[in-house]
């Protein structure tokens, strides 16, 4: 591939592979992201590709394998073009039915479409599935239409048209200007104004600068980050040559968790690609200005995260944050000036410049523009990635994208912004979701993370879990930190075990503020943020725990019991044999008791005894009834002949 | 390096630039405690302790004065209700890892911290690293290091330097706040001395 020397020739180069494509030809894109490849989609792309092999339909059909287009609780997902017909939980059974019917036939599937699980409707095409439907995907909508692995199909889309207007037709000054009037705001946490760091970065003294790719993503159930640099890693490169050109850098970094073995493959690949095509390297596209990017592969540590304990990792030293009070944009790596943003910010950078960024403010809120990309998993039904405009309440996300909570069960609180987030409860629902109101909620944006909780969700425990993750991930260096963390472990552990104690609230938010206030970094600073919230939102929940020694969500298992009614058991057996630990007694006409002391509160008798008896019940913050004597015990059967 | 003034407790102050709030407030006479803090080494700012309250760009905040740059009309306060309740809190988290040590004593009287607040922890060391810092930075032999993190965090001489170049050494001891090096070292030096002789198995 020769050099593409000017924006002229990136034009002609473009035409030439859009004109070779036929829009009329049929594809089968297959999502291969981490996700539909954990549920078997390499398996689907082989037999697929068998079925087409057999067909002799080699020249007549594309197989495409793609990055991840967020619906990942369907998976495996296929969507046939040009039809746009979507098919979801597809199995390697399924491949011989797609070419004979989807492609050979022109059928739909209708097995495999989305049904609504309320109104039993099914949905053909993508746009019309409600989890997709009331998205606004400007990041991730390319997913599935492009394999990762080819920059011919992110140019056939349009590709690096928004470097070659940036660099041919704009001062970097003006690409500053633009990117700051578009009012980006970091999409890793704190929401920090993009185009000021670049300013930031562009006016700190020095000569070497570097731009750097935050991909070390480390919340708990988040992977927005990974599926769009596994997905589309050069709308990411893009972004970053844009900036690196507006902040006057001539070397990058990617950082990477060594965790995401795909993405770190698939950008290295468009890092490669994009040199031959001369987006990288000397004279990019004639205008004179050089770039290079490193993939840094990161060791995996949660506070790896935070801008200048990623840096002084780069320099090959253990990831711990270093005080701030310079900004890493004026000193970072090696002391120079370097502009850190996440994979998603970078992501936004090509479309504010394509489209300009009085587009770009006519979305989202007063203070936060654009779209956001939440992970939301959970007790809801569609967990995926899902991308909406800033401003959409957070029951749209949870009820309209989301599909509601599963089960009937009743929403409880949603917590966004990962470990150092907090826990929304019902009552702010119809709060819409930006950077600062999330903050005035007592959570924040973070990188996106959004796990809906249920009423069988307990606080406390939620609170503890966080907790726990933090006393692990905290770097360990600063005393308010570590101890202030373990310290407020150890009260949460001892509440959730019953040994709470009067005063202990207070404690905890003592702990909090010392831990907030005094804290070296983010991470401590925030640290506290799922102790607050549930104190503040759920601090009735705290108080039954600690006075009455009761888990009304009957998950702390040193608070519950579970205890067989006399006068409802049926004497099934069911129980009886399903419970692993041994500890029900009983027989075929005799009444079953749990024998407390072998019971090891996993809930099984609870969930396996017929909804037609329910005679297994949770008990806490009161003492088990006494077993009935042995003699009570033996049921008289009204219809014998029956058994 | 031009000059800067800043106020702190009230008193206009005079440093240059690259100044730390710690730097500016000593050669001022003004005292503020210091724990993981030592001239010889690079400022750390892990134990807090030297937190002040400043008010700067329209905010009042807490900042550690061992790192803070000093700033053209920075007030600094060394103390105030804010800066002492943290100062009383975090001596108390250190001090249930080594309720004995003088020198948390000393500032536990001062903040009135109560030594037994907090459970006893298993270990003795406060992390404030001036041995690790010291064995890198002023000898340059990094026979201590940090391992894991979190929580989890301890200190550790790392056997294959120790077994070389501690014997005659030794300076960090001094350094270590609690009585946590010491031991360290102790359990290293036994694990690394060899094991006695055991009898002749008798196999054959």
């Amino acid at each position: 591939m020769p050099k593409i020397n000017s924006p002229a020739e990136l034009e002609k180069l473009r035409k030439g592979i859009v004109s070779k494509r036929d829009p009329k030809k049929p594809c089968i894109a297959v999502c291969t992201g981490t996700g539909c490849l954990a549920l078997g989609a390499d398996k689907v792309v082989v037999a697929i590709k068998e079925e087409i092999k057999k067909h002799g339909l080699e020249d007549k059909v594309d197989i495409k394998e793609t990055g991840c287009p967020g619906f990942c609780e369907r998976g495996t997902v296929v969507v046939i073009y040009p039809e746009e017909i979507c098919y979801l939980k597809v199995q390697p059974e399924d491949a011989g039915e797609i070419v004979s019917q989807a492609i050979l036939a022109k059928k739909v599937i209708d097995r495999l479409l989305y049904v609504d699980p309320t109104t039993n409707e099914k949905a053909v095409r993508e746009s019309e599935i409600p989890f997709y439907k009331n998205q606004m995907r400007l990041l991730i909508g390319n997913n599935i239409k492009l394999d990762p692995k080819s920059i011919d199909d992110y140019l056939a889309l349009g590709g690096y048209s928004a470097l070659a207007k940036a660099l041919s037709q704009m001062t970097p000054e003006q690409v500053l200007a633009e990117v700051t009037k578009s009012n980006l705001r970091g999409r890793g946490g704190g929401g920090f104004p993009t185009g000021r760091k670049w300013a930031e970065c562009r006016n700190a003294p020095g000569e070497a600068r570097y731009v750097i790719v935050n991909a070390d993503e480390g919340d708990p159930g988040a992977f927005m980050d990974r599926a769009l640099l596994e997905g589309n890693p050069h709308s990411v490169l893009e972004g970053l040559i844009i900036g690196a050109y507006a902040i006057g850098s001539h070397e990058g970094y990617i950082y990477v968790r060594q965790e995401y073995p795909l993405a770190i493959e698939n950008v290295t690949i468009a890092i490669k690609k994009a040199e031959e095509y001369g987006f990288l390297g000397e004279n990019i596209l004639g205008s004179g200005f050089d770039f290079t990017i490193k993939v840094h592969r990161g060791a995996g540590a949660f506070v790896s995260g935070e801008s200048s304990a990623l840096m002084t990792a780069i320099e090959g030293r253990v990831g711990e944050p270093r005080p701030k009070y310079i900004h890493t944009a004026v000193k970072g790596v090696r002391d120079r000036p370097s502009c850190l943003n996440n994979v998603e910010t970078w992501a936004n950078v090509p479309l504010i410049i394509s489209k300009g960024a009085d587009w770009f403010t006519g979305i989202g809120t007063g203070g936060s523009k654009g779209t956001k990309i939440f992970s939301l998993v959970g007790k809801v039904n569609n967990t995926g990635l899902v991308e909406v405009p800033m401003g959409i309440t957070l029951r749209d996300v949870i009820y309209k994208v989301g599909g509601g909570i599963p089960g009937g069960k009743k929403f409880k609180a949603v917590q966004t912004g990962g470990p150092s987030g907090g826990c929304i409860p019902e009552e702010k629902l119809d709060m819409k979701v930006d950077f600062d109101e999330l903050a005035k909620a007592g959570s924040m944006m973070g990188s996106g993370g959004m796990i809906v909780m249920d009423e069988d969700i307990c606080m406390v425990d939620v609170a503890r879990y966080f907790l726990n993750f933090l006393s692990d991930e905290s770097c360990g260096k600063c005393v308010p930190c570590r101890e202030g963390i373990r310290q407020m472990l150890k009260v949460l552990t001892n509440i959730s075990k019953g040994k709470g104690r009067e005063g202990d609230i207070e404690l905890l938010e003592e702990l909090a503020e010392i831990t907030r206030d005094a804290s070296l970094c983010a991470l401590g600073r925030t640290a506290a943020n799922p102790v607050m919230s549930t104190i503040h939102y759920f601090r009735d929940e705290y108080e039954a725990h600690i006075k009455e020694k009761k888990c009304p969500a009957y998950v702390c298992k040193e608070l519950i019991s579970y205890y067989i009614d006399p006068d409802k058991c049926q004497a099934c057996m069911i129980c009886l044999r399903q419970c692993p630990a041994g500890a029900i007694a009983g027989d075929k006409n005799q009444i079953h008791v749990i024998d407390q002391e072998k019971c090891t509160k996993c809930g099984t008798c609870f969930e396996v005894c017929p909804l037609r008896f329910g005679a297994v019940k949770r008990i806490s913050g009161e003492p088990v009834p006494p077993p009935i004597p042995e003699e009570a015990r033996v049921i008289a059967r009204k219809s014998k002949e029956n058994e | 390096m031009s000059e800067i003034t800043l106020q702190i407790d009230g008193r206009e102050v005079k440093a240059e630039e690259g100044m730390t709030i710690l730097e500016a407030a000593q050669s001022a006479g003004i005292s503020i405690p210091t724990l993981c803090h030592h001239e010889k080494l690079e400022p750390y700012g892990a134990c807090r302790i030297c937190t002040v309250e400043i008010e700067a760009h329209g905010r009042t905040n807490l900042v550690a004065a061992c790192l803070y740059p000093v700033e053209q009309n920075l007030v600094v306060r060394t103390r105030s209700e804010k800066v002492d309740k943290t100062r009383k809190v975090l001596l108390e988290l250190m001090l249930a890892h080594a309720p004995d040590a003088a020198a948390l004593q000393d500032l536990a009287q001062e903040y009135g911290a109560d030594k037994a607040r907090f459970g006893k922890e298993s270990s003795f060391c406060i992390l404030c690293g001036l041995c690790v810092r010291y064995c890198a930075e002023v000898k340059k032999k990094n026979a201590i290091g940090f391992v894991d993190r979190g929580t989890r965090r301890e200190v550790i001489f790392i056997p294959e330097i120790t077994s070389k170049e501690c014997w005659d050494c030794k300076e960090c001891f001094p350094l270590c706040p609690t009585e946590a090096l010491q031991a360290t070292f102790l359990l290293t030096k036994a694990l690394m001395s060899p094991s006695p002789p055991s009898a002749p198995e008798s196999e054959e």
